[in-house]
């Protein structure tokens, strides 16, 4: 089929998200042949225009003060209006394609595809995608029909960025569009999270703890262990949630972005939430009793076993190294 | 405040092993240890909570078999007066859209000005909240990790985005929101409140009774469809160790001396 594809382009501080070199890729792999185009909304946006056009071969450029923070239900009656019968839209899988795509596709009476993580192509007007289910455990290969359109989300790092500066793309203005937007959900502001005793982000070797500990008691296992290592502990969203640690230790792409080069991963899963805030490729050291575990998937070294079991004995033996 | 909340009946990935089935049709589901949606405990007790402050009642719904019963009386046993279950053998199959739409001609039968849903399920698409409000014409807002009620016309809310920020925004009811862990701390369900709620009638409702054309739903309605399930064969996979646990400390030790990761 030959589609109109569009990609959503995020941006920052004047500066386009990284997902939208990724989305690119993603974009020619699910439709091959198609030259996806950029869709820059915001408020004083010029320079990332000028950036997103040398990815993209065209850029529409949605320059409006009320847009000036990313409200998702702003932007959606904006993406009905200016998109074109039966065109595919990429999205970031990030908190802001959750908030913007399902929506925007019941709006569009288009497929909602979310969360892909690999292609296996088109045909005719069938698009086969893989994505995961039950946190990562499981993949599934899935049909979506997308003869009318599709609002697609795709997952941080499953496709590989395409080179920047290799297009001399051109900047569409469609601020006229933006007219007349409203929307009954309000930006107040951003509240930065709060500052821990410790930061994490600068620490060399970091003991991290999930789930798998089971109870707030055994906290002190891994306390334990990071002490006689010399080493700070970290963690996962839901010891967080339970309140056994403080946020600032949350490890994860709704917590730090953590660059240590020891990582040890104690009854963590693995899901790409958590595995989204390890960065610069340490030696990852897994332990967890579930051999089929993704977190296996990305560690360096993986060892089967009880934490209640093996925590304890390798304290001890470290100390005695010592 | 009237407030529905929609909970699903999942396999606690916590719990089990998740495990392939023969051709890839569907995942072992004998053994496996069902419970609610993590989110969704979250979403419960926050309802309970403003329900508890301000007054009004809270209705629990789920979409499944009659086995989601239990689950919907469990979340019940928190502080809800009412449950529904919404079963047809023509719902299987649905797609996200499918499972919207049945749960949006639910909250159109009641009065509700507020529905909450997880962030996320089991099936990792985070759909189903935003999209029900697009049916319901509704305003939506995902990952909320705060919510305040104000002036009885909108609610202030927060949402947890990348890095841990919140995004504070004011809403108008009537409106959904998706729930984030974290948001409160759910409380503890024993036998005796589950006994409490054990003889309230939990009513079920068919494509019938929520006037659903049963060709909008389920697989005939679905425009995503799952072939089969696989275990990715990922070529760069963690070096096992093995041994007893004696050998293996051993062998971490030795390991974590050499990469720096003792000191
Ligand atoms: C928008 C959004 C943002 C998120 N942000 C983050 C984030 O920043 N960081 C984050 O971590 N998560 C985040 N999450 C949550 C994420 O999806 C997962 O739910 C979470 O990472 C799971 O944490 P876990 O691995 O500790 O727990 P689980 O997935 O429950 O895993 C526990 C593991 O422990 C193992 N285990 C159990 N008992 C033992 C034992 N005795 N010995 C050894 N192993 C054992 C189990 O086999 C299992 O693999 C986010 C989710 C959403 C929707
Ligand atoms: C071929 C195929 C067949 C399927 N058959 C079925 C089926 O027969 N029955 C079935 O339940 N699912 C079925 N599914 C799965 C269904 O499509 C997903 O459950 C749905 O898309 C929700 O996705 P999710 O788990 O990612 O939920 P999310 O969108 O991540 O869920 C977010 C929230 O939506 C609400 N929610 C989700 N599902 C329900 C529910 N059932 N009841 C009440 N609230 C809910 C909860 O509040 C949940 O926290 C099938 C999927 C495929 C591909």
């Amino acid at each position: 089929m030959d589609a109109k594809v569009f990609v959503y382009v995020a941006h920052k501080d004047g500066k386009a998200d990284d997902s939208a070199l990724e989305l690119v890729t993603a974009a020619q792999s699910m439709f091959p042949g198609s030259n996806p185009v950029a869709l820059v909304a915001g408020s004083g946006i010029d320079a990332v225009c000028q950036e997103t056009a040398a990815t993209y071969g065209e850029v529409w450029k949605f320059d409006q003060a009320a847009l000036a923070y990313p409200n998702a239900e702003l932007l959606r009656p904006l993406l009905v209006k200016v998109l074109p019968a039966g065109a595919m839209l990429l999205l970031p899988h990030n908190t802001f394609g959750l908030d913007l795509g399902p929506g925007l596709s019941v709006q569009r009476g288009v497929t909602y595809v979310p969360d892909v993580v690999g292609i296996d192509g088109l045909e005719g007007t069938t698009l086969k995608v893989v994505r995961q289910e039950f946190a990562g455990q499981v993949s599934a290969h899935v049909h979506c029909a997308v003869a009318k359109g599709a609002v697609i989300t795709v997952r941080s790092g499953a496709f590989r960025p395409a080179p920047a500066g290799a297009v001399a793309g051109q900047v569409l203005d469609r601020s006229a569009d933006t007219a007349g937007l409203s929307a009954r959900r309000k930006f107040v502001e951003l509240i930065q999270a709060e500052a821990g005793d410790i930061d994490i982000t600068r620490e060399d070797v970091l003991v991290s703890v999930g789930r798998g500990i089971g109870e707030k008691e055994n906290i002190a296992l891994v306390e334990d262990l990071a002490e006689a290592m010399g080493a700070a502990v970290s963690c996962s969203r839901p010891i967080v949630d339970a309140k056994w640690l403080d946020r600032p230790r949350q490890v994860g792409t709704s917590g730090k972005t953590v660059k240590p080069k020891v990582y040890l991963a104690l009854g963590i899963s693995g899901s790409f939430q958590h595995l989204g805030g390890i960065k610069g490729n340490p030696f990852l050291l897994a332990i967890n009793k579930n051999p089929k575990a993704p977190i296996f998937q990305a560690a360096t070294v993986g060892v089967v076993a009880d934490l209640m079991e093996l925590l304890p004995v390798l304290t001890e033996k470290i100390k005695k190294s010592r | 405040m009237e407030i529905l909340v929609c909970v699903k009946r999942v396999p606690d990935a916590a719990e089990n092993e998740i495990v392939v089935g023969a051709g890839g049709a569907d995942i072992k589901r004998e053994d496996l240890v069902y419970s609610v949606n993590e989110w969704d405990n979250y979403a419960v007790e926050e309802a309970v909570q403003i329900v508890e402050r301000e007054g009004g009642n809270v209705t629990i719904v789920s979409m499944g078999d009659s086995e989601a019963e239990e689950v919907v009386r469990r979340e019940m046993a928190m502080g809800a007066a009412q449950g529904l279950l919404l079963t047809d053998a023509a719902f299987d199959g649905s797609d996200g859209l499918g499972i919207a739409t049945i749960l949006a001609a639910a909250a159109r039968k009641g009065e509700y000005d507020l529905i909450l849903t997880g962030a996320l399920a089991d099936d990792g698409a985070g759909q189903v909240g935003g999209m029900l409000a697009a049916l319901l014409d509704w305003p939506y807002a995902s990952v909320v990790n705060k919510i305040e009620t104000k002036d009885g016309k909108s609610l202030r809310i927060g949402r947890e985005i990348e890095g841990g920020t919140q995004e504070i925004s004011d809403i108008e009811t009537p409106c959904v929101l998706s729930i984030q862990t974290g948001i409160n701390e759910p409380r503890y369900v024993g036998i005796r409140g589950i006994r409490k709620v054990a003889s309230i009638e939990i009513p079920i409702l068919d494509a019938g009774a929520l006037g659903l054309d049963a060709a909008a739903v389920g697989a005939a309605g679905a425009n995503v469809r799952r072939i089969d399930y696989f275990v990715p064969q990922l070529g760069a996979s963690a070096e096992m160790l093995e041994g007893s646990i004696e050998e293996l400390a051993g062998k971490l030790v030795d390991l974590l001396k050499a990469k720096g990761g003792i000191r």
